[in-house]
């Protein structure tokens, strides 16, 4: 620990996520509070007070042509427009927030399942063996061999346009829930193998014989002797595993089967960006930018954590 | 060796086949979906749905409707397209596949060159001001999502400086190598680098942390006591070491790509291969076209998995064995 508040780079990585996570857990006060506008309702035909005069938020071309309109530009006012509007009217800094909440929200829980799940699989495969390791390393071996995207794709493909409703489970098609069980599950494998091969060379090792020749029930072990011994990866794991998930999730939702309308993430308004990208570039480069921030202040919060508690971890440096 | 080698491939088709049925339950048999109606498209008539039900063989048990449907994707090859009726998904996968290889092939060269020189440098460097400058390099490459970089680059070569510093720069767009090599580079010049940023990034930080770890090991002091010089040692010696698990990633990454991670690179610069096959597919929900390019991707994957595998095992006997 303290090792790792020594370092430096971490801390201010530290800093910086838990700057990104406050503003946009603000999101609703800035919205409604401070610009009294709703991010998520188009408004083509909305005036803004400027500077003492008022401004359609969709203007008139008036280059070439002159048909089609272009969204207003930054204003670089706080409450009003900050960042200009999208194609609909729409405040960009405020869905910016928003789409914020979103993609962290699902990077982070699709981490904490990703990360859970894995665990129990790759300890219970590699403590117990036999018949339980041979079917959780088949599973791990076929979603491995699986291309991420193109089983990503895939699942959400069939699944966002339907929901799930399957035995008792429902869920309502365009819930944030989809997206982050798909992104969870095909993570899986990428930590569950090195922890089953941590847990394999554990069991070799003497304080587990020890443990195991003195008559401790396997539960007494895996908490006590086991747990203690691969906690540090999984923490390692954890920071690594919310910025892949959370790239992943941008890609889905740029390729319009992620998040869906009305809610918006970041890889969303990316999205919506693209139509204006030669008019309004900011509108499709800040959520970008928030992802590069974020992402790469988690990956640097991960180095720090391996670092820290697990110098020795080998990651997979890509998705 | 020969026994690896036919074990290895022997392991690879269970695994492409394993792939394919998951893919065809995933489409197929989720529950609570209408295939039939998902393969025909958002406004279908019924009586679309109910010619896509006989001719998918819906309404025959599953086993024969997976065997069917692998029949007309890899025997036939005449799996059609419901959405843009009549077009085939075979021979467009297969019109797609020379545009994704050379962006990825390209893009390889580049990453390797770049990578392998950056690991490099920052492992001989340790320590220094440049070490921690290509890891802050690395960590961003990390980060950045593709198809996001490739807008950037799109908006500062295409927008205004294209006119003035980018003239010399074609738009965005496809030219096949048989008709002008010279068009065929230049098209691909952004598209190359906007991918291999990401993985040199990813490769530089790699093979750092395995030459660091390299020049802790024994051989290398031995080295050092014979009294080679340090770039000796670094190139000759710790460098070959660390190539190995090089190798691995490096397969697995290509394989990937030309399977169709390079999807979103393609995207956004309107390369006509499987990814934007891929993509227009996703838009109109076509899905003969979906599982065709996912199978297509899975192929390459699997095939490069096996490869690197063997690679791997005639670099370092001690794999072998097992």
């Amino acid at each position: 620990m303290r090792q790792l508040r020594r370092n430096r780079a971490a801390m201010l990585a530290l800093g910086v996520i838990v700057l990104i996570v406050t503003a946009c857990l603000l999101a609703p006060f800035y919205a409604h509070v401070i610009a009294h506008e709703n991010p998520f309702a188009s408004n083509i035909t909305g005036t803004i007070r400027l500077n003492g005069k008022t401004v359609n938020v969709l203007q008139a071309n008036t280059q070439g042509l002159g048909y089609g309109v272009t969204p207003i530009g930054p204003t670089w006012h706080f409450s009003n427009y900050f960042l200009g509007a999208d194609d609909q009217g729409r405040d960009v800094f405020a869905r910016l927030l928003y789409g914020g909440r979103s993609s962290l929200y699902i990077g982070a829980s699709s981490a904490v399942i990703c990360v859970a799940v894995a665990a129990i699989a790759g300890v219970a495969a590699g403590y117990f063996g036999g018949a339980v390791d041979w079917i959780v390393s088949r599973i791990f071996d076929i979603i491995w061999a699986f291309p991420v995207y193109l089983l990503a794709i895939s699942l959400s493909v069939i699944l966002e346009t339907n929901g799930i409703n399957f035995l008792f489970i429902h869920i309502e098609q365009g819930s944030l829930t989809i997206p982050i069980l798909i992104i969870a599950s095909v993570f899986i494998p990428y930590v569950g193998r090195p922890l089953r091969g941590i847990v394999l060379s554990l069991k070799e090792r003497e304080f587990i014989q020890a443990a195991i020749g003195s008559g401790a029930s396997d539960f007494h072990i895996l908490r006590k002797e086991i747990l203690p011994n691969v906690a540090p990866t999984i923490i390692v794991f954890f920071p690594l595993m919310v910025a892949f998930n959370m790239l992943t999730e941008s890609a889905l939702s740029f390729l319009g089967i992620g998040v869906q309308a009305p809610q918006a993430s970041w890889g969303t308004i990316i999205n919506d960006g693209l139509g204006l990208l030669y008019t309004r570039p900011l509108v499709g480069i800040m959520p970008g930018l928030m992802i590069v921030l974020t992402a790469g202040a988690l990956n640097v919060l991960g180095d720090g954590f391996r670092d820290a508690f697990d110098p020795k971890a080998k990651l997979r440096g890509s998705i | 060796m020969l026994r690896f080698i036919l074990r290895r491939f022997a392991s690879a088709v269970v695994v492409l086949f394993t792939i394919s049925v998951m893919v065809y339950l995933i489409f197929f048999a989720t529950p609570g979906v209408d295939p039939a109606a998902r393969i025909a498209g958002r406004s279908a008539s019924p009586a679309v749905v109910e010619q896509v039900r006989i001719a998918f063989g819906l309404n025959r048990p599953l086993p024969i409707r997976y065997l069917l449907m692998m029949d007309h994707l890899f025997i036939k090859r005449d799996l059609t397209s419901y959405v843009n009726i009549g077009d085939k998904v075979v021979p467009q996968i297969l019109a797609a596949a020379p545009v994704t290889l050379s962006l990825v092939l390209g893009a390889v060269v580049i990453w390797l060159i770049v990578g392998v020189l950056g690991g490099l440098v920052a492992a001989a460097n340790k320590g220094k001001f440049i070490d921690p400058l290509i890891m802050f390099l690395g960590i961003a490459a990390v980060s950045v999502p593709a198809y996001w970089l490739g807008e950037v680059v799109n908006l500062i070569t295409q927008n205004e400086l294209h006119s003035s510093v980018f003239a010399w720069l074609p738009a965005p767009g496809w030219v096949p190598l048989t008709q002008s090599p010279g068009e065929w580079a230049l098209h691909l010049l952004f598209p190359w680098l906007t991918l291999a940023a990401l993985y040199a990034g990813i490769y530089a930080r790699v093979l750092r942390a395995e030459l660091v770890n390299a020049l802790n090991e024994d051989y290398v002091r031995t080295a050092r006591a014979k009294g080679l010089s340090e770039r000796r040692i670094l190139l000759r010696h710790a460098l070959r070491c660390s190539l190995i698990s090089i190798t691995s990633l490096f397969g697995l990454d290509v394989g990937a790509l030309v399977g169709g991670a390079a999807l979103l690179t393609e995207v956004v610069f309107g390369l006509p291969g499987v990814g934007l096959l891929t993509y227009n597919a996703l838009e109109n929900l076509d899905l003969p076209v979906i599982m065709g390019t996912v199978m297509y991707g899975a192929f390459f994957i699997v095939l490069a998995s096996a490869v690197v595998d063997v690679v791997y095992a005639l670099l370092d006997p001690r794999v072998r064995i097992v």
